[in-house]
């Protein structure tokens, strides 16, 4: 199977810094990706460079297996590549639907807000999302509780015929039901076809939902994990003292022994 | 054609499972005020205590003239707060309206000055008027949207200037007397009785039957609508305020054109605040500027056009004060009209910190405001009691801004 979103040989430099070196990155739609790796591994770096952010210096990314030029953010949504950001940008004075439809506010020729149609299409998406905890979709943001304003944020990027999503850090912050919740919600993307991408420090979290790892370190490919065929402990390892490795698809083995 | 029979095919969505009875509405605006979302409530709660108060002391106060003098008085401070409105809800403030309401008071009054230089029709002296004190506005948001300077102090600048600019004008001739009757009906036109009661009758029309589009618009999207007894009781309450305060009016000397306009205003604004994307726009830059950016929202844009329509707005409500006293002075836009501009939108529950207030709070913070003047000057009180009270009024307003902001910030978990 193709992976629907691919990275090769992706490097860029801030400077002197070298934050990214031959990065090979993919996922595939209806597996969770985790990436992992310590603070400065060039996790986020990567995520903004695939979504246009960062302008890259070298290697190329590939989208349905075409090879494509991402210069914005806007670039990446017309692609269907969404990014739920650890902030959620989410504002509190609007409630549930206003901030669904945030900057893409279907409207008629005079501009006017069509809310009935967009209350009902966020009541829809929430139900194929399953999230049943959102008492009223007219509800202030603000009153939402943390796993609430997770999903209201991972609801907003899959209502666009979204491919792929990209989840900074779902899970810090919040509690341990939350936690489940949004693990859950994360799970039924997959199920539902999308290709998801997990950012997270959290090793268990990552277990329990992912189905593949990619490590980084320093900026470099270090190891791609089966989750099935692997450990914590390997996984801890090689996000701590992991040697770079250019073959991407190829796991454990090269990481394993050269270590 | 009960709710529930609507969505008996499908299972309901989520959302929507909470009822509509009575007590259930209650109950939600009842949490609601527990967690800081206060809404008009104080606001309606102060004017019934006021309105007692003074009533209490002097039977005068509710009198029919009284009333018709009410309705003009404050009209100029609610046109102005209207833009004040927008512009606390981006978290911004606005100092220089006062000021500017003058320049538009001195444009109209040099246009239609009959001395062979311009004289222009009344009309295009108004549009002109509000045309370029809009464009001062779109300066003086510049400077906030693309340079950064905070609002406080480009608009303070403003302020000073353009007093500046309104002394240089009017110069050494001291008071400019303004003969159009066009500009002078703006503050001094009443509607007959027959056509008050019209104007009333249409607008309840108007209302009822947007009412029930909306409420079928919902019923067809399958979505949880109001409790009908409620939507009922809303439609009857706006038919007796409307048709009572006309018939009211009409006792003296009926309608007031400037306070019509007043509500022209508001409905427009209501309008293009809550129905439109540019209204949605405006309340999420003020909510949180760095989430509207990400979602593709033009943040610089919609500055300028919201410094644009309190500088406007402004203008407009300089017109209805020249208007009302037939020419413009040395003092045009001074004295206490910044303030109780502000304060009106303030007054009326528009949050200070931004992203929260309707457009509506310029009507009923200028409605205080102007019923505790204008019931001080009644009881024969001095300006000394006056300012003390407003001054009171308007801590308590921001006072309960402050604690419902805290208030909400908490109960979000």
């Amino acid at each position: 199977m193709t992976p629907i979103l691919e990275t090769r040989g992706i490097t860029k430099s801030f400077g002197s810094v070298q934050a990214l070196t031959d990065v090979d990155f993919e996922v595939r739609s209806g597996e969770v990706m985790a990436l992992v790796g310590d603070n400065g591994a060039g996790k986020s770096t990567l995520v903004k460079c695939i979504v246009g952010i960062y302008p890259i210096d070298d290697g190329e990314i590939q989208f349905d297996g075409k090879k494509v030029d991402i210069h914005d953010p806007k670039a990446a949504s017309n692609l269907g590549i969404e990014v739920v950001y650890q902030d959620l940008a989410l504002c509190d004075n609007l409630d549930v639907v206003q901030n669904m439809y945030l900057g893409r506010e279907e409207h008629d020729v005079i501009r006017r807000l069509k809310e009935p149609e967009m209350e009902a299409r966020t009541a829809k998406t929430m139900q194929s999302l399953a999230v049943t905890t959102i008492g009223s979709m007219r509800q202030k943001v603000a009153s939402l509780s943390g796993g609430q304003r997770q999903s209201v944020a991972i609801g907003r990027a899959v209502m666009w015929n979204s491919r792929v999503v990209i989840l900074d850090e779902p899970t810090a912050a919040l509690g341990v039901a939350q936690t489940r919740q949004v693990l859950d919600l994360v799970r039924r993307l997959a199920e539902q076809g999308l290709a998801v991408v997990i950012i997270s420090h959290n090793l268990h979290d990552i277990f329990e939902v992912s189905d593949r790892i990619t490590v980084l370190r320093l900026g470099r490919n270090v190891a791609v994990f089966e989750r099935s065929e692997t450990t914590q402990q390997e996984v801890v390892h090689a996000i701590t003292a992991g040697v770079p490795t250019k073959v991407a698809g190829i796991p454990t083995a090269g990481a394993e022994e050269l270590a | 054609m009960s709710a529930e029979a609507q969505a008996a095919p499908e299972p309901p969505l989520p959302g929507q499972a909470t009822g509509n009875s009575i007590i259930e509405v209650v109950r939600r605006r009842f949490e609601a005020i527990k967690q800081g979302d206060v809404g008009i409530l104080p606001v309606v709660i102060g004017l019934i205590l006021i309105v007692g108060f003074f009533y209490s002391k002097n039977s005068n106060f509710l009198s029919a003239g009284n009333f018709t003098n009410l309705m003009t008085q404050m009209a100029a401070v609610t046109t102005i707060a209207i833009g004040v409105v927008f512009v606390l809800l981006l978290g911004e403030i606005d100092l220089s309206i006062g000021y500017v309401s003058g320049i538009a008071g001195v444009i109209v009054a040099e246009l239609q000055y009959p001395d062979g230089s311009w004289e222009v029709k009344g009309i295009v002296a108004i549009v002109i008027a509000v045309i370029i004190t809009s464009l001062i506005g779109a300066l003086q948001g510049s400077f906030v949207a693309y340079i950064g300077v905070p609002s406080f102090v480009v608009t303070l600048a403003g302020l000073l200037f353009w007093q500046g600019v309104i002394l240089y004008v009017i110069g050494d001739r001291g008071v400019i007397v303004i003969q159009d009757n066009t500009i002078n009906n703006v503050a001094n036109y009443f509607f007959s009785n027959t056509a008050g009661l019209l104007i009333a009758a249409v607008a309840t029309a108007f209302f009822t039957l947007g009412t029930i589009m909306g409420v079928v618009s919902r019923r067809r999207h399958g979505i949880v609508t109001d409790n009908v007894v409620l939507i009922a009781l809303k439609l009857i309450g706006f038919a007796v305020v409307a048709l009572g305060a006309v018939m009211w009016a009409n006792k003296e000397r009926g309608l007031p054109f400037a306070f019509l306009l007043v509500i022209v205003l508001l409905v427009f604004w209501t309008f293009i605040a809550e129905r439109t994307t540019f209204g949605r726009h405006v309340y999420a830059v003020g909510g949180n500027a760095e989430a509207a950016r990400r979602a593709g929202i033009n943040v610089r844009t919609i500055r300028i056009f919201v410094f644009m329509i309190s500088s406007g707005m402004a203008g407009l409500g300089g017109v209805i004060l020249a208007a009302r006293l037939n020419s413009v002075d040395l003092n045009a836009g001074g004295g206490t009209l910044l303030l109780d501009s502000i304060a009106a939108a303030v007054i009326g529950g528009t949050s200070l910190f931004g992203g929260r207030g309707r457009v509506i709070s310029a009507l009923m913070g200028a409605l205080i405001i102007s019923t505790v003047a204008n019931g001080i000057d009644l009881l024969g009180y001095s300006s000394a009691i006056k300012f003390m009270v407003t001054g009171l009024i308007l801590l308590a307003a921001v006072t309960l801004d402050a604690i419902s902001r805290k208030r909400l910030e908490r109960s979000g978990r």
